[in-house]
């Protein structure tokens, strides 16, 4: 260090002295703070180490070194953990080439050396070329996002390779077979090398198209709906701002449609009795500008007893609606093992069941003898002043 | 009469103002909030009697409010006003300790009174709520864990499907023969075993409705 230097504290340092971190350490922090040192990436400097340790275990005693002369960093408070699952990684990584270095010999040093360290470089620089959150990603997912499926498939593999290797060795066929063994592994290792960063950032982008084109038409489905109905809705509320009861009656009609777009399991109106009350009643809303609440409890197909129930209860809306003067209309539908029941109430004007003329259609024929035809029956109950409820009642066939 | 304290958490302003309008003499609100955060701070500093919460917010939603508030030992009750009738909502709020469920259509009047209800220590249920437990207490054919949580009384069920029918609390004490609070007394048991039956065909029954 300059002398000047030295003078000015304030003055950030020239060449900071290299520390090894403790957060995001694998064994001690070396490679890290050598590699803030050299301005690497401490990926490559742990592989090289990994490396120099097969090749005549240079690796080791490097590492020994520099960690001896090195000072650890301070930390205050806790002291972060070591990060085992990037260690396990380049644990499995070592054992590969250690082995791979066994078969072919090249640990004894010398010349055999040669062609594992020219391979490792070459490896290296391809590793560089993915970008440095990616390959932080392989070695600390290495072991820790493994699926168990995958770990079962390296272990079984092993295993096949070793029994292979046992059987080989013991026919004493392991000597002729190693020269294929060598051939095969360096073909292959070699061509994976080559291939895995691309191939991995070939499944991210095939991943990410994906992704990106599922949200696109579900944003175009969002799109064309909201065009045909919510945007059409809105325009005809502008033309008649003047007409209070035709403007809520649309409100109205759009916010049940988006409802039950947004919420609803889509199901067929004409199979099911809870849809079939709910479109009956949506219908006769629109109709008569009256709300109807519709509350189902419990489903079943339709039969032709339903039917005709459904039809006795639109009835009983319809009359509600017109009649009753009430603002809102109550739908209560509930299906039981051995019946179904319907309510329809309004808490409008109600009248005097016995004052309404043979006559009218309306309740006597459409909903009571209609229900009593098909097997069911129908109660109205009533009074002036205090609203009516039309109770059907059918009993299911089992 | 004594006027209840009201704080409004809603994350549409408009909104916030029309309830505000809406609202009969006998409720006094006391403050607004937009979204989770204001909302808890609001709730801790007004010291409401309760609180309308809106399901749908910014920062987690109304069960976020509830988890944080009622985590932390408050007594404040939550009356849950959304647009939503959709069954994960309404079951989600209940659970979450909101003591009714209303639907953003109610009229003025009948918010005034849910919320004196509310005040009141009283459990509100709409018809769709109502309809929802019924529907969710029934569906299942599998034996119940704890009896006595997991299944309607024949007199709450009763109560339930004259709420689902439209009747208003004073119309099914008139129908059953019982005096007014005596309905209230069914209807927050039922909100009881509705918060701790841990039956988990509750919310399974309201997921799957929600994606069948």
């Amino acid at each position: 260090m300059l002398p000047e230097m030295s003078e000015m504290p304030n003055a950030p340092a020239a060449y900071p002295r290299m520390v090894r971190p403790l957060a995001g350490r694998v064994v001690a922090g070396v490679a890290q703070g050598a590699a803030a040192q050299l301005r690497l990436d401490p990926v490559v400097l742990r592989l090289a180490f990994v490396l120099l340790t097969v090749v005549d275990g240079l690796g080791v005693v490097a590492y020994a070194a520099l960690w001896m002369f090195t000072p650890k960093e301070e930390v205050k408070g806790r002291v972060p953990a070591r990060e085992w699952g990037q260690l396990a990684a380049y644990g499995v990584l070592w054992l590969a080439l250690a082995g791979f270095a066994w078969l072919t010999g090249a640990s004894d040093g010398g010349f055999g050396t040669w062609p594992i360290a020219v391979g490792g470089i070459g490896a290296l620089i391809l590793w560089q070329q993915a970008d440095p959150g990616r390959r932080q990603r392989w070695m600390s997912g290495a072991v820790k996002q493994v699926s168990t499926t995958w770990v079962r498939t390296g272990i079984g593999a092993l295993l096949v390779v070793v029994g292979a290797i046992g059987f080989l060795a013991a026919s004493g066929e392991l000597a002729k077979a190693k020269t294929g063994l060598v051939f095969t592994a360096v073909v292959v290792g070699g061509m994976l090398m080559i291939a895995a960063p691309w191939l991995a950032s070939l499944v991210k982008e095939l991943q990410r198209e994906r992704t990106e084109r599922i949200r696109q038409e579900e944003r175009a489905e969002v799109a064309a709906h909201v065009h045909d109905s919510v945007l059409h809705t809105l325009t005809l509320i502008q033309r008649n701002a003047h007409d209070p009861r035709e403007v809520t009656r649309l409100a109205r009609s759009q916010e049940r449609e988006l409802r039950n777009w947004l919420y609803q399991p889509k199901q067929d109106a004409d199979a099911t009795l809870a849809a079939a009350v709910r479109r009956v009643a949506a219908e006769e809303e629109d109709a008569h500008g009256v709300q109807v609440e519709v509350v189902c409890v419990g489903d079943c197909e339709l039969n032709e007893g339903l039917v005709a129930m459904l039809h006795a209860t639109r009835q009983a809306i319809v009359n509600a609606c017109k009649y009753s003067g009430a603002p809102v209309v109550s739908v209560y539908a509930e299906v039981e093992p051995d019946e179904v029941t319907v309510f329809v109430r309004d808490r409008g004007k109600g009248f005097v069941l016995d004052d309404v003329p043979e006559d009218r259609m309306g309740i006597r024929q459409s909903i009571i003898g209609r229900m009593e035809r098909n097997g069911g029956s129908a109660r109205v109950r009533t009074e002036p002043g205090d609203g009516t409820e039309v109770m059907l009642t059918m009993k299911r066939e089992r | 009469m004594k006027t209840v304290r009201v704080l409004i958490v809603d994350d549409h302003r408009l909104f916030r103002s029309g309830v505000r309008a809406e609202l009969g003499p006998s409720i006094q609100v006391v403050g607004e909030a937009g979204d989770v955060d204001s909302a808890v701070k609001a709730i801790d500093e007004l010291r409401p009697d309760v609180v309308l919460l809106d399901v749908h917010m910014p920062g987690g939603g109304g069960q976020e409010v509830l988890r944080r508030v009622l985590g932390s030992g408050s007594s404040v009750r939550f009356l849950a006003l959304s647009v939503s009738d959709a069954a994960e909502d309404v079951i989600g709020v209940i659970r979450g300790g909101a003591r009714g469920y209303v639907t953003k259509t109610i009229s003025g009047a009948e918010l005034t009174d849910a919320i004196i209800r509310v005040s009141e220590g009283d459990a509100v249920f709409s018809p769709r709520l109502a309809g929802f437990v019924l529907d969710a207490f029934a569906s299942t054919e599998a034996p119940p864990i704890d009896p006595e949580l997991d299944s309607l009384t024949q007199r709450e069920r009763e109560v339930l499907r004259l709420i689902a029918r439209g009747y208003a609390y004073k119309e099914i004490a008139k129908e059953l023969f019982i005096s007014v609070k005596t309905v209230e007394t069914h209807v927050s048991s039922v909100l009881r075993k509705l918060q701790l039956s841990n039956r988990h065909e509750l919310s399974r029954w309201a997921t799957a409705r929600r994606l069948v």
